[in-house]
């Protein structure tokens, strides 16, 4: 009877027990950090009856606005973050004073490093990268939401599932062990019976489902929803991009859902897909994985990539250079990304030429990543450069990230890859695109766009102080991973005998702690605006002199973006208006706008999702067939229901949308020089340039 | 390319090469770096000079808000990439080709054959007929060929100071081909992640003359232990090779675990278990619930299983 309730998940299973019957320092960790979950939770729920925050916290879950999706997936991203921070910091500082064994135990760190990696690329940077594009984009082509809102809750709810999975990994059961990247035989039925690589392959593969979901949404929308004379080569580079990782998350992320399938078959079913034994074959497993996973490099880089133009242009004042280069560029990028799998196991025993063939395919790569960069300078050259926070993460982002590219290039080389793969050179490689690359371009974003999104700028100091302690953290993390890589340290060691290495492991384990104050000040950061969001407070909603459509709204910007659908003529179409002084010219006509009404779709398919990743993982499969009957008639009940809209007056836009423009008209604004001070209310006043 | 003087008594990466494949590779690592450097430097050089140039506070270079192309720049940024990644895509071939790992580095190389186990490799010396258990011990200046695979889940065997790494995968073999150039002392190891010993999954190389080798030989086929389907099974249970002397009853004995090849065909034997067997969990290597007594080894098959050569 038990276990047909609760298949194989008993008493001691939870992680909080095991405290108790066999207390040490790992049993400590893992147990604080369960901890974490049920204290946490409660917390909220007080705070929530507190501040009598239920009904906004289920009008923002049942939203399909593209901004408040948005939003939640950064939170999300956020509170991901925090655990991928601490757990990195725990590696890290285990490995300074890990010679001949750190204080972690080697089970405790095996799954500190596979949840580190899967949470950072799944559920920290995606979600990051998906929430920028979910904010920005419509904004940027002229439209009022994405094609499909109400998929596009879905796709949160499926990433959301993902994250309870990992999450709740910490305090049912364990994760597993295998690294992000999962390898069988070592994942494997035979090998690995527990709960660890279910956990695992459910959580990646519902999320990547949602993935595959926000690909198809973001296609349909850059294709089909931009506003009049918004034609392709007008789009702004955050869109270009955006719309390139879209077609990479189309067609990259089935394999990984192939293969998570796959294995799961072999584990429940025994099936013989990846097996040591029966015809089957591990090298599949890796092929698929690397499929999926080397366009998956730069789903999370090319819309960093987008932020950088923006901000290039931006904070120099002046137009991209290059654009059609950057266009083709990122294009180039796309279509290369699908053609270099095979570089992540060079060591496989494949013919020679194979590997040469593919070692070139990603030296290839490198020619548009350094147009981009080139590009990116060019801008700057005959600009007048304000030093922001933005500015700062793309100084950063260029030295680093050329260090990040010259280590690629090294591991491009099939002969140098028999030497460097599985090395701490290749781990500090991926942190040196992924840190510079990738979580620069975000939080660079993230304080570009967030008076846009929530009317108020973020503190400058602290940003700034932010941005600091994120470059110098990454440099001593990271670099000197380099070193111990080429003195031959591996990856996902628990501990080393070579007393070479120690003065390395101990400069990283502090950089690594410099990284955690980074993360600090960014939750700082956002704290301390929120508490001085009345001095900060943009409402014309162009406080960085913006050239690009979002700007072209006030702060925050109201539900339906724009009052009336922007006409585009140009490339920089706000800074042509603001030239001409069109851009807060009353206008005659105002219409009724439809939006699409509050759901409950996702937050349904979020709950039937979790329970079904839950009771697969341990056997109950009562409650996995309930729930997966329930996605389905879902699904089918949705597309019967008639389709809900609320309508916003003529009358009621017209109100707004008129004393913004004569409040915008009436006023003086800022020049630059008042950029990242009070007086900045978030309308541009022509910038005073002086030419040597 | 001379050997640099040795700064360590073992040599741990190919930073200190004993060999021709770590020293071409060392090599071809500085080449790459200054090749790519082309590109780079410029990056590193132009950013802090452009910002400074047209910063906003005080700026010494023209304003041109609408500069957005210039064809001389346009080609330099496309062409200098280029020109560079066809003299390193050269380079990589030519590279890739010579320091093959599949390709002999002399004629009738020492066979060794390889089995990956959690957490120790078994270095199987046909010729010889004999075993070492975390032991390479090769002559100096004589081309080596291993043969590798595993009884668990994959490996990867790199010899940083003389070669590369491999793959070593279940039912599959790989090869790695080898020469060291001088004597003296290097760490192996497995660098794939294979769980709680991983860590721990080392190995001595001696690169010795002629005489000590055969010494090296004579005393092993003189041990008092032979590695057959029994005692393989028993190497076969998680741990390293000194937790393995346990249960072969040689707790006390110091050095590595030497023994004569009691099966000449137990290799063949390895790769044939996963073709013809279906696999449980009490006879697979690496499961928690192996048992050795329970995971015989099947014959060898009559003809050689099939290489992983493609």
């Amino acid at each position: 009877m038990f276990e047909a309730l609760f298949g194989r998940l008993t008493w001691d299973s939870i992680i909080l027990v095991q405290e108790f019957e066999d207390p040490n320092l790992n049993t400590f960790i893992t147990a604080g950090a369960a901890a974490m979950l049920p204290v946490g939770g409660a917390l909220v729920v007080a705070l929530l009856f507190w501040m009598k925050w239920w009904k906004p916290l289920f009008e923002w879950l049942t939203s399909v606005d593209h901004k408040k999706i948005g939003t939640m997936y950064i939170i999300f991203a956020v509170i991901m973050l925090f655990r991928g921070v601490v757990e990195g910091i725990l590696m890290r500082v285990n490995q300074a004073v890990g010679l001949n064994g750190g204080f972690l135990s080697s089970d405790h760190f095996n799954q500190l490093f596979t949840t580190h990696g899967t949470n950072m690329i799944f559920f920290v940077a995606m979600p990051f990268l998906i929430g920028l594009i979910n904010i920005v984009v419509p904004l940027q082509i002229g439209a009022r939401d994405v094609a499909f809102p109400k998929l596009n809750q879905i796709s949160l709810g499926l990433t959301a599932v993902g994250g309870f999975l990992i999450m709740i990994s910490l305090l049912v059961g364990e994760f597993s062990t295998g690294g992000w990247t999962g390898y069988p035989s070592f994942t494997g039925r035979l090998i690995n019976p527990g709960v660890g690589p279910d956990y695992y392959i459910l959580s990646i593969g519902i999320a990547g489902l949602g993935s595959t979901l926000t690909g198809v949404n973001f296609a349909v929308t850059i294709y089909k929803m931009r506003t009049a004379g918004m034609s392709f080569m007008r789009m702004p580079l955050f869109t270009w991009t955006a719309l390139c990782t879209s077609i990479l998350l189309i067609f990259a992320m089935p394999p990984l859902t192939a293969c998570c399938l796959m294995l799961g078959l072999d584990r429940y079913l025994g099936f013989h897909f990846f097996t040591n034994d029966m015809g089957g074959n591990l090298m599949n497993y890796i092929n698929l994985f690397w499929m999926f996973g080397h366009p998956e490099v730069y789903i999370l880089i090319l819309p960093a990539f987008g932020v950088m133009s923006e901000i290039a242009a931006t904070f120099s004042g002046k137009r991209l250079y290059g654009y059609v280069g950057l266009v083709a560029a990122t294009m180039c990028i796309a279509v290369l990304s699908f053609m270099v799998w095979l570089h992540h196991f060079f060591t496989m025993g494949q013919s020679t030429t194979v590997n040469a063939a593919f070692g070139i395919a990603t030296l290839l790569i490198a020619i548009p990543t350094g147009v981009k960069i080139y590009d990116w300078l060019a801008t700057l050259w005959g600009g007048r450069v304000r030093f922001t926070t933005p500015m700062l993460y793309l100084c950063g982002f260029f030295v680093l990230f050329a260090i990040g590219g010259l280590s690629g290039v090294i591991l491009a080389n099939p002969t140098l890859d028999y030497q460097l793969h599985n090395s701490l050179f290749l781990v500090a490689h991926f942190h040196n695109v992924i840190i510079p690359g990738t979580l620069f371009g975000v939080l660079a974003g993230i304080y570009y766009w967030f008076p846009k999104i929530y009317g108020f700028r973020l503190l400058d100091g602290y940003s700034r102080i932010t941005a600091f302690l994120w470059a110098f953290g990454f440099i001593l993390a990271f670099l000197p991973l380099y070193q111990v890589g080429m003195m031959g340290m591996t990856r996902r060691t628990v501990a080393y005998e070579n007393p070479a290495l120690v003065p390395w492991m101990v400069v990283s384990g502090i950089g690594a702690l410099f990284l955690g104050l980074a993360f600090t000040f960014v939750l700082l950061t956002l704290w301390r605006s929120v508490v001085n969001r009345k001095k900060l407070m943009v409402p014309f909603g162009d406080p960085w002199d913006g050239r690009t459509l979002e700007w072209w709204t006030p702060a925050p910007t109201p539900e339906w973006n724009f009052a009336v659908l922007p006409k585009v003529d140009g490339r920089d179409a706000f800074t042509e208006a603001k030239a001409k002084g069109t851009a807060y010219q009353p206008i005659e006509k105002y219409e009724d706008i439809e939006m699409p009404a509050n759901t409950y779709y996702g937050l349904i398919i979020a709950a039937l999702g979790s329970g079904l990743g839950f009771g697969l993982v341990w056997y109950m499969w009562w409650l996995a067939i309930i729930c997966f009957l329930g996605c389905i008639v879902t699904v089918i009940t949705y597309a019967f229901l008639p389709e809900r809209k609320k309508i916003i007056s003529a009358a009621e836009v017209r109100e707004i949308d008129e004393a913004w423009r004569r409040a915008a008209r009436e006023s003086r604004g800022v020049t630059r020089d008042d950029e990242c001070n009070e007086a900045n209310q978030g309308l541009a006043r022509p910038d005073i340039i002086t030419n040597p | 390319m001379t050997d640099p003087p040795l700064t360590l008594a073992i040599a741990e990466s190919f930073l200190q090469p004993m060999g021709p494949v770590a020293a071409e590779q060392l090599r071809h690592l500085k080449l790459v770096t200054l090749l790519t450097m082309i590109a780079v430097v410029p990056v590193l050089v132009a950013t802090p000079w452009i910002l400074w140039r047209y910063r906003r506070s005080k700026p010494t270079g023209k304003y041109r808000p609408n500069w957005e192309s210039n064809r001389v720049l346009e080609s330099l940024m496309w062409g200098v990439p280029i020109l560079v990644v066809t003299l390193m895509g050269v380079s990589l071939w030519n590279m890739t080709f010579r320091l093959d790992p599949y390709k002999e580095l002399g004629k009738d190389p020492l066979q060794i054959h390889v089995i990956g186990l959690d957490w120790k490799w078994i270095f199987i010396y046909p010729d010889e007929g004999v075993a070492l258990v975390d032991e390479l011990v090769v002559p100096e200046g004589r081309a080596v060929e291993l043969t590798l695979t595993t009884d668990t889940v994959m490996q990867s065997l790199r010899i940083s100071a003389i070669v590369g790494q491999i793959y070593a995968m279940p039912a599959m073999t790989t090869k790695l081909n080898f020469l060291a150039a001088r004597q003296g002392e290097a760490t192996g190891m497995n660098t794939q992640f294979t769980g709680n010993g991983f860590w721990k999954q080392k190995f001595q190389v001696f690169s010795v003359s002629q005489e000590e080798y055969e010494a090296r030989m004579k005393k092993a086929q003189a041990s008092d232990l032979a590695l057959t389907a029994d005692t393989y099974a028993l190497l076969a249970v998680q741990g390293t090779a000194e937790e393995a002397k346990k249960s072969l009853h040689i707790k006390d004995r110091k050095g590595p675990i030497e023994m004569v090849l009691g099966d000449s065909k137990i290799f063949q034997r390895v790769l044939a278990r996963y073709m013809v067997e279906d696999m449980t969990p009490e006879s697979q290597p690496g499961s928690p619930s192996y048992d050795p007594a329970k995971s015989p080894l099947p014959a060898a098959p009559e003809k050689p299983m099939m290489d992983m050569k493609m």
